[in-house]
């Protein structure tokens, strides 16, 4: 097994790294200090790519490994894989699924508890020492309130779930309507967002939902609405999501990712009705041991040929 | 025509409502919701108010208030103490804002004959949103991760440490009233475990009970203290029930400062004893121990689990309400009772 090359392209996971260096010929690629060259060099060897949210095999990689068999991504979100390049050379693609799903609408119903009751900024107000000086203002009940949720697969109906324990009233808009839900459907994004108070966007990244939230959806959202981005950052017109909030036209949003990853807009630093994470929707110890385990699991599947454990292609 | 309009008498003028046509409802000091909705009050009833008057409270009580029946109280201000009341000869209602009545004489207002109406469980769901919020935020590292991207340490600094899985988590509720079965409910939903400690079992949950709350914490990865403050909840949850919680262990607490003992708290975090806690009461609001300022593990609220717009609202709405129909001797909205 040591004569397999892999190539990981950020650093993600210690657990992860140390298990692939053992079992493999691992290749750090944000080690190189001349990443082409580096690839060039090693290209003979490496049958497998891992990457995760942040970094993928897009085309270019894709052909400058012409040993490359299989692509297994530290994420369930594929956005970032040339996935029709890799059905056109029969290079397996595997992911995360299902480990992550309840770790993730977790964080969102957190982020949706965190703006509406303020908790981040009220920490801010206790620890410096405003409190000696008045109580805090009063905040928005978050129980009730209808959710309207972009995407309803597992992340989705994950978050579904939880906020019906919060008596939330449930809607959402999908590619297409699923009969064998009682949520209510909207056939565009504009409408679910007219009809709800919280926007979870919880569908996958691909060509057809970048900015999925724009000008006219956050409009339609509104000044007492609050946006959740528990999915990718170019779901959401970034530019056009600051101008929103900072003009009060739409009135709170909680984000675990951006366009631009780890840059985050400045001009959101100062407002109190935004809490700003650091893409951390899966980011627990024990979800991240077990996504790794699934990582290496497809892999080891796949060098004894048999059949992978999450495959996407 | 004309003439007609002319001849046209003018209208009566209203009638003023004089304060004293008002029944009368002794305020010792403003409750929160006065801040917002005291008007609603002040239309509906003569609000003798205390705070107001450069008197000392007991002259006050003397020469202004022997004939009020009804008080309005909450869980800030000066106690209902048996003093006080003995000051009030017609007094045969306390209405309390809070939900908690640890600043009421309840034994004297019991021997007086003294009716109390309490918040009943007009924001039950808002304190047990702050509580799983607060749960999660520990668990998650929302407020310290939050505080590490304002400080543009992302980008320098990497990703911030992993947070803990809230999934299959054992989580002990301390006292399963109205509050403790609506945090129950939530984090059900979230794949956790629910145990609790009450004064007395309750039949209609099958969650198990543990008699007693060191017990309970033994066999939690959490405790969420949901109870009243009384004189045996007063310190009950100590150095040994935290040791007993764990070094992975979170608490929190949404209930009376004083139910933890918080000197032993700030120790047991300080030294690693407990893995977090997320805290909306303290023993001597609004300090808080400076030594928590330090830690990451700790989110700290300003007691604010009841403030929000609709509960504020709900619970201007129920007081208002209990009010009335004590004084048109229609039952109470919200009875306490005083057993």
């Amino acid at each position: 097994m040591e004569s397999i090359g892999v190539l990981m392209l950020i650093p993600m996971n210690t657990y992860l790294e140390q298990e692939l260096q053992k079992r493999y010929n691992l290749f750090k690629l944000w080690t190189a200090p001349q990443k082409p060259q580096f690839i060039k060099e090693h290209a003979n060897s490496i049958r497998a790519v891992v990457g995760n949210a942040g970094a993928g095999a897009d085309a270019e990689l894709i052909e400058a490994l012409p040993r490359l068999e299989i692509v297994s991504s530290f994420s369930v979100g594929v956005d970032k894989i040339d996935l029709a390049k890799c059905r056109e050379k029969g290079i397996r693609v595997t992911n995360t699924p299902d480990v992550l799903t309840e770790d993730v609408a977790d964080l969102a119903i957190g982020l949706m508890l965190a703006v509406l009751r303020r908790l981040c900024e009220s920490d801010r107000y206790v620890r410096s020492g405003k409190w000696k000086k008045g109580d805090y203002k009063l905040t928005t009940k978050f129980s009730g309130k209808t959710v309207g949720i972009i995407g309803l697969g597992r992340i989705g109906m994950a978050v579904a779930k939880r906020a019906e324990a919060f008596n939330c009233p449930i809607c959402y808009y999908s590619r297409t309507e699923k009969s064998d839900t009682k949520y209510k459907y909207y056939p565009s994004v504009v409408e679910l967002a007219s009809n709800c108070q919280i926007l979870v966007v919880a569908c996958p990244l691909t060509e057809e939902t970048q900015h999925i939230v724009n000008r006219e959806v956050m409009n339609a959202l509104g000044p007492k609405g609050v946006l959740i981005n528990i999915g990718r950052g170019p779901h959401v017109d970034e530019p056009e999501l600051v101008s929103a909030l900072v003009e009060g036209r739409l009135g709170g949003a909680g984000l675990d990712v951006y366009e631009h990853e780890p840059e985050v807009p400045e001009e959101l630093f100062g407002l109190e009705n935004v809490v700003l994470l650091p893409h951390v929707g899966s980011g627990t110890v024990e979800t991240r041991k077990v996504m790794a385990d699934l990582v290496l699991g497809n892999l080891e599947a796949h060098f004894l040929n048999k059949p992978l454990l999450t495959p996407l292609v | 025509m004309a003439s007609d309009q002319a001849t046209t008498p003018p209208p009566p003028p209203l009638p003023e409502i004089q304060s004293h046509d008002l029944s009368q409802v002794i305020v010792l000091h403003p409750p929160p919701v006065f801040n917002y909705f005291m008007d609603l009050f002040s239309k509906k009833f003569h609000l003798l108010k205390a705070w107001e008057s450069p008197l000392p409270l007991h002259e006050f009580l003397t020469n202004h208030a022997h004939s009020a029946q009804a008080m309005l109280c909450s869980g800030t201000g000066p106690s209902i103490s048996a003093d006080i009341i003995r000051l009030l000869p017609s007094l045969r209602l306390v209405a309390t804002t809070s939900a908690g009545l640890n600043h009421i004489d309840l034994t004297e207002c019991r021997n007086r004959g003294i009716s109390i109406a309490n918040a009943g469980e007009a924001f039950s769901e808002d304190v047990a949103d702050l509580a799983v919020g607060l749960l999660i935020d520990v668990f998650r590292k929302v407020s310290a991760s939050d505080r590490y991207v304002r400080h543009g340490l992302w980008a320098t600094k990497g990703d911030y440490p992993l947070g803990s899985k809230l999934g299959g988590k054992r989580i002990g509720i301390v006292g399963l009233g109205s509050i403790g079965f609506q945090v129950a409910k939530r984090l059900e939903a979230f794949g956790c475990n629910i145990s609790y400690n009450s004064r007395k079992r309750k039949d209609f949950v099958s969650y198990p009970f543990y008699t007693n709350v060191c017990e309970l914490a033994a066999n939690s990865d959490v405790l969420i203290i949901c109870c009243g403050l009384t004189e045996q909840t007063r310190h009950m949850i100590n150095r040994e029930v935290l040791l007993a919680l764990g070094k992975e262990g979170v608490i929190v607490n949404i209930g009376r400062g004083a139910i933890i003992h918080e000197k032993e708290l700030v120790q047991c975090l300080v030294q690693g004893e407990i893995g977090g806690a997320g805290l909306d009461v303290f023993e001597n609001e609004p300090d808080v121990p400076k030594e928590l300022f330090e830690l990451d593990n700790v989110v700290l609220a300003p007691h604010m689990a009841v403030f929000t717009t609709e509960s504020f609202k709900d619970l201007c709405d129920l007081m208002i309400g209990n009010l009335e129909a004590f004084f048109s001797k229609k039952p109470l909205l919200s009875p306490v009772m005083n057993e």
